[in-house]
């Protein structure tokens, strides 16, 4: 009994893991100008991000040691509460929330420390960080909260943030379709995304009806506890599609995908931490935190496997030809996030969070690094013009080339345990076709890594020496970088595979292990449904045979990169330019989907709005019915106004009037 | 000290206060000891019945009945002591506003503090009654005192006419007030609004009589909260009558008439099974709803045709007499919070708006058209902020109080089955946000007027704080309030 209110005690301070972030943003926010000192606001940001991660060290460690099976709800305040709606700030204590936080304030602490010395001289430098810790604040609300609503606050908060962010240098000229300067870019990822949140909030509406709460717990349970049948939830699969439909906006998937690679017009460390590591994965959060309904909802979960695997493939194919170091990156990120979505969509849901973890690890890194290079190279962003940069900044050079063998695949490097879980479940939950297709993606991105790797650090010095000095970047940049490779490196072993830990121990993947709880429901639903006993504890022979092709695949993507670009002219790449040009300006153009979208819904929209709904609608009709109703309510008080004789006999007359009305409709009434 | 004793203290002192104070009024001719002795009494006020919040409610079940100093005739705790704190709280806001304010337009007399802590009595005694007499006691205690408050500036002619029009007028509704009771009285043989409820609901009353006298309880009562067709004594007295006793009577007056509804219609129309009972309650329910849906009509079109702000907000109250109306209407106890929800607010909304009046107002009611408000914003920022502040929250505008009064006496009507009288609600206040925005356009976004208005505060900035805070507060944390509201019904 004491044990159990030592811990209720101890939950309750999840409280301040979003409430310091809050806090930060305020001092940063109202006070900021005035404080003269990078190094002092600094401090307060990174220090707002820092605390909230020692505490979710502290909670991780003990749910760790408590086990706890099921979620602890905080609540906060309730704002409103009648009939059966409440609406309140309440945050749950469990595996998945936990594991986020610990992603979320980790990684945007680095990225913090980081940003010191990447926005040094900046004059915006504080409202930088103000910003920073309110996309903090925000973050964890999302993914800390124990209901919809609360989750929707933080959803369109980061999506309030990531615009602030990649608007940053709001003067700025920025290349793209139709876009000519970063407040366009930061535009159309706002823009794009409310049609993703129309999905999300319309999803919401259809809970609310068909389970009377918004609550996570109460909605899972009552999901779970079999109130419906399987493959016959039409009204869950429209929920999760929905909602599916907001992932697709966040997380920048087809047919929402646009908005990413122009969201690197923000600062580096914006596209690290935002369009990285943190708010894109909050699309693959929302579906592991609602893994219940989805798992109940198996044409949804097609949708998503489908949808992640085109995504992987498109985007890494378009990755293959981008010459902009961060445009590279944008579309590795997107192809990325296909896979944690193949991974949803197969039922895998740990495997999904776990390609979170490493891929927050390994593209924040890249990211990073990416932004040492352009800080080293006076904003220089185009590879082409890179080249040798290898002994000019070691560090870069090592942790870069660390996070890309991570993400190509590289054996015991933290991508290659995350991605191969994510192939293997492919293949064993989904079609061999997904794995196949899957297999090519990743051949493509350790191709597209390593040509990215060499064009910027080896080779000759295609820059221009006499302006370009390229220097290391200072400590404040490259100490985050080390870490992150470290993590890079390692972090992969939370999360081996059965056939390769069997030998040491009957449960080697420690992850799983952990976010067993969360997870025990929906697989509970998709093995009884798919008549599968889950496989966990078997080894496969396939599995080794795949992991070794895997393996295989990448290391011919990282030799073709190589051979291809170590010849200082390029000859092949350029051939094969040449003689498939179609195909190359394709890619390079991204597969017009901008010019599509333009074409086919902005324009018209546009068009519609000016010489119809502006010139027709609204000057004739609307503000025709406004204005007469103004000069109609008007009058009316005009004439009311006469009553007002200011004569009090007449007011007594009125009264008297009222009076005998009020009898006369009594006596009738009798 | 006796447990009845102990509730009783809130009443206890400020009778103790108004006594006290016409005696040194009369002897001391001190004008700063009585503005004094009535802030001590306020206060004393407010923390005798915030202890009685305290005692514990177990020795109340213990009293017996019969052997009751008060006879039963009176209530304690629940809304009564939260209202005592609520009106001692206009009281003292009140007072601290007007200071200054009758020292600049006309003269500082010392019956003035005295003639509040009066009203507060009355209205206080509203509260607790549990006796259609005391009722009667208590509103009569309200109205005379302000009678004399409405004509307190003597010289002024506006003045002397809004006293006189409104004792006539009050009068005259005063004589149906008191023929209802008896009515009621003779209906059902009794004035304890306890055994009034028994013997309804054991059928022992007289049908006509009783629909005539709840009738007539209805009239008398709609006069004082201004509620359509009795509401055009309002307009001319709000206007006539010194600033800061216009939002005085408008906002805590309004309140404690409303609570003598809540108190007498939850009496006498109980939820019973009894079918000619439950027809009788549907008749009053409706009557009423369309007194308040005409009410709130009503007032905000004429409001919309006011170019004087001090008009304008008088038309305002007459509105909002009739959106608190709907929480009789509904006549449950989402109603009722809703109703006690709302008068918090709106004194805060109200009081702080005229106060807000008195402090630009120069030479008794210049200085107060809808253009001598155009670019306040720019030569006081902080007055124009927290008029903008009133306005939104009257308008209902969240994250402000007034948002979630008006939330919850639309939720009671729609549970109530009074569809058509929301409808008639949201209308009327969308009506209402063009005259209330319109203020908020003039200080904002208009060119300031050549001659800058001069800002008098005085110890006016306190009421003025206190009323944007819990505007504030009971907006951004509503349950605050409503969770201890809805405890009492």
């Amino acid at each position: 009994m004491l044990e159990t209110l030592r811990t209720i005690d101890m939950y309750d301070m999840i409280k301040f893991i979003p409430l310091i972030p809050l806090i930060g943003f305020l001092i940063l926010g109202l006070t900021g100008k005035y404080i003269k000192k990078e190094a002092v606001i600094g401090t307060i940001g990174s220090l707002a991000v820092f605390i909230p991660f020692v505490l979710s060290i502290i909670l991780f460690i003990d749910i760790v040691k408590q086990h706890i099976t099921s979620p602890v709800i905080v609540p906060v305040y309730t704002w409103i509460n009648t009939g059966q709606l409440s609406i309140s700030i309440s945050y749950q204590v469990d595996q998945l929330s936990i594991l986020f936080s610990l992603i979320i304030t980790g990684v945007g602490f680095l990225i913090h420390i980081y940003s010191i010395g990447y926005m040094h001289g900046d004059r915006s430098f504080s409202r930088f960080f103000a910003y920073l810790n309110l996309f903090i604040f925000m973050m964890l609300n999302l993914v800390l909260s124990s209901n919809f609503l609360l989750t929707f606050l933080g959803w369109e908060g980061v999506g309030l943030c990531s615009y602030l962010l990649i608007g940053f240098w709001y003067d700025q000229k920025f290349e793209g379709t139709r876009i000519t300067w970063t407040g366009d870019a930061a535009n159309k990822a706002f823009i794009v995304n409310r049609i993703g949140d129309f999905g999300f909030i319309i999803a919401m509406f259809l809970i609310f009806l068909t389970f009377n709460s918004l609550d996570y717990q109460t909605v899972k349970e009552a999901a779970a506890g079999g109130a419906f049948a399987y493959y016959n939830t039409g009204i869950l699969t429209a929920i999760t599609l929905l909602m599916f439909l907001g992932c697709t906006g966040k997380s920048a998937q087809i047919p929402l995908a646009v908005w990413l690679p122009d969201a690197m017009a923000g600062p580096t460390p914006v596209s690290a931490l935002i369009h990285a590591a943190t708010m894109v994965t909050a699309g693959i959060f929302l579906i592991a935190r609602n893994s219940v309904l989805f798992a109940l909802a198996p044409d949804t979960m097609m949708v998503v496997a489908i949808v992640g695997l085109a995504t992987a493939f498109f985007a890494a194919t378009i990755g293959l030809v981008q010459n902009d170091i961060k445009k590279v990156l944008a579309y590795s990120t997107v192809s990325q996030l296909g896979f944690m979505f193949i991974a949803l969509g197969v039922g895998a849901f740990t495997a999904g969070v776990f390609h979170v973890m490493t891929h927050a690890f390994f593209k924040g890194l890249l990211f990073l690094g990416a932004g040492s290079v352009i800080h080293g190279m006076h904003h220089q962003q185009n590879i082409k013009m890179m080249g040798g940069l290898k002994k000019y900044m070691p560090v870069t050079y090592i942790t870069f080339f660390v996070a890309t063998l991570a993400i190509s695949g590289i054996p015991f490097f933290s991508g290659f345990f995350s991605k191969d879980e994510i192939l293997w479940s492919a293949f064993s939950k989904g079609h061999w076709i997904m794995w196949l297709i899957g297999a090519t993606a990743a051949f493509f991105t350790a191709f597209y890594m390593f040509r990215l790797l060499k064009l910027t650090f080896h080779g000759e010095e295609r820059f221009d020496p006499h302006h370009v000095h390229p220097h290391e970047s200072p400590k404040t940049m490259t100490i985050p970088l080390i870490i992150l490779a470290v993590l890079s490196a390692l972090g992969g072993f939370l999360g081996i595979p059965y056939a390769l830990g069997s030998w040491f121990s009957a449960h080697p993947n420690l992850l799983e292990n952990f976010l067993d709880p969360v997870f025990e429901d929906a697989q509970k639903i998709i093995s009884t449904a798919t008549m599968k006993v889950s496989s966990g504890n078997e080894i496969h022979f396939q599995e080794y045979l795949l992991m070794l092709i895997s393996t295989g695949i990448a290391l011919s993507g990282i030799y073709l990169a190589n051979k291809f670009y170590s010849d200082a002219l390029w000859s092949v790449p350029r051939a094969l330019a040449k003689n498939f040009r179609g195909t190359y300006n394709l890619l390079f153009k991204k597969y017009k989907l901008d010019e599509f979208y333009f074409a086919t819904v902005v324009d018209p929209c546009i068009e519609t709005s000016r010489s119809f709904l502006w010139k027709i609608f609204d000057v004739k009709y609307i503000d025709g019915l406004v204005n007469g109703l103004g000069r109609t309510s008007m009058g009316i008080g005009e004439t009311v106004r006469k009553l007002q004789t200011g004569i009090v006999q007449n007011y007594a007359v009125i009264m008297t009037g009222g009076i005998i009305l009020i009898l006369f409709w009594i006596f009738i009434s009798l | 000290m006796g447990i009845e004793l102990q509730y009783l203290l809130p009443i206890i002192t400020i009778s103790f206060f108004v006594v006290t104070a016409i005696v040194f009024d009369a002897l001391l001719q001190n004008k700063i000891f009585s503005f004094v002795w009535s802030i001590i009494g306020l206060i004393v006020v407010i923390g005798t019945a915030s202890y009685t919040f305290v005692i514990p409610s177990l020795e109340l079940m213990n009293l017996s009945k019969e052997g009751l100093i008060t006879k039963n005739m009176v209530f304690f705790g629940g809304y009564a002591s939260f209202f005592d704190i609520v009106f001692a709280g206009a009281g003292l806001m009140t007072i601290l506003a007007s200071r200054v304010y009758i020292k600049r337009e006309y003269k500082e007399l010392n019956e003035y503090y005295s003639l509040i802590l009066i009203t507060v009595s009355g209205m206080m005694l509203i509260g607790h009654s549990n006796n259609l007499l005391i009722l009667f006691i208590g509103i009569e205690i309200m109205s005379i005192s302000f009678y004399v408050l409405a004509g307190y500036f003597r010289n002024s002619i506006k003045s002397i006419e809004a006293s006189l029009k409104y004792f006539l007028l009050g009068s005259f509704a005063t004589g149906f007030l008191v023929y209802g009771i008896a009515l009621l009285y003779g209906a059902t043989g009794s004035l304890d609004l306890n055994i009034i409820t028994s013997n309804l609901i054991a059928g022992k009353f007289n049908h006509i009589y009783f629909l005539l006298g709840s009738g007539l309880i209805l009239i008398g009562l709609s006069f004082k909260v201004a509620a359509f067709p009795f509401h055009q004594w309002a307009p001319d007295v709000y206007q006539g009558s010194p600033t800061v006793a216009s939002g005085f009577m408008s906002s805590a007056g309004k309140a404690a008439a409303m609570i003598a509804f809540i108190i007498v219609f939850k009496h006498i129309l109980p939820a019973v099974n009894n079918p000619v009972l439950i027809k009788d309650t549907h008749l009053i329910q409706n009557i009423i709803a369309v007194l308040a849906a005409c009410t709130m009509l009503l007032g905000n079109f004429t409001a919309l045709a006011q170019t004087n702000v001090k008009r304008m907000l008088a038309y305002s109250s007459v509105a909002h007499a009739g959106y608190l109306l709907i929480g009789i209407a509904s006549n449950n106890s989402t109603g009722w919070t809703g109703v006690l929800f709302y008068s918090v607010a709106y004194i805060l909304m109200q009081l702080g708006a005229f106060i807000v009046l008195s402090v630009i107002e120069r030479n008794e009611q210049s200085n107060l058209e809808l253009s001598d408000f155009a670019g306040l914003s720019r030569s006081h920022p902080i007055l124009a902020a927290l008029m903008a502040v009133f306005m939104l929250s009257l308008a209902g505008i969240p994250p402000f109080a007034g948002f979630f009064g008006k939330y919850y006496l639309f939720v009671s009507a729609v549970k109530a089955d009074y569809v058509w009288l929301t409808i008639v609600a949201v209308i009327s206040s969308i009506i209402s946000m063009y005259y209330y925005i319109g203020i908020i356009l003039q200080m904002y976004f208009k060119d300031p007027r050549s001659v800058a208005l001069e800002a008098d505060y005085g110890l006016a900035r306190i009421p003025l704080f206190i009323a944007v805070a819990g505007l504030v507060i009971f907006g951004v944390f509503p349950s605050l309030l409503a969770d201890v509201a809805y405890y009492f019904f």
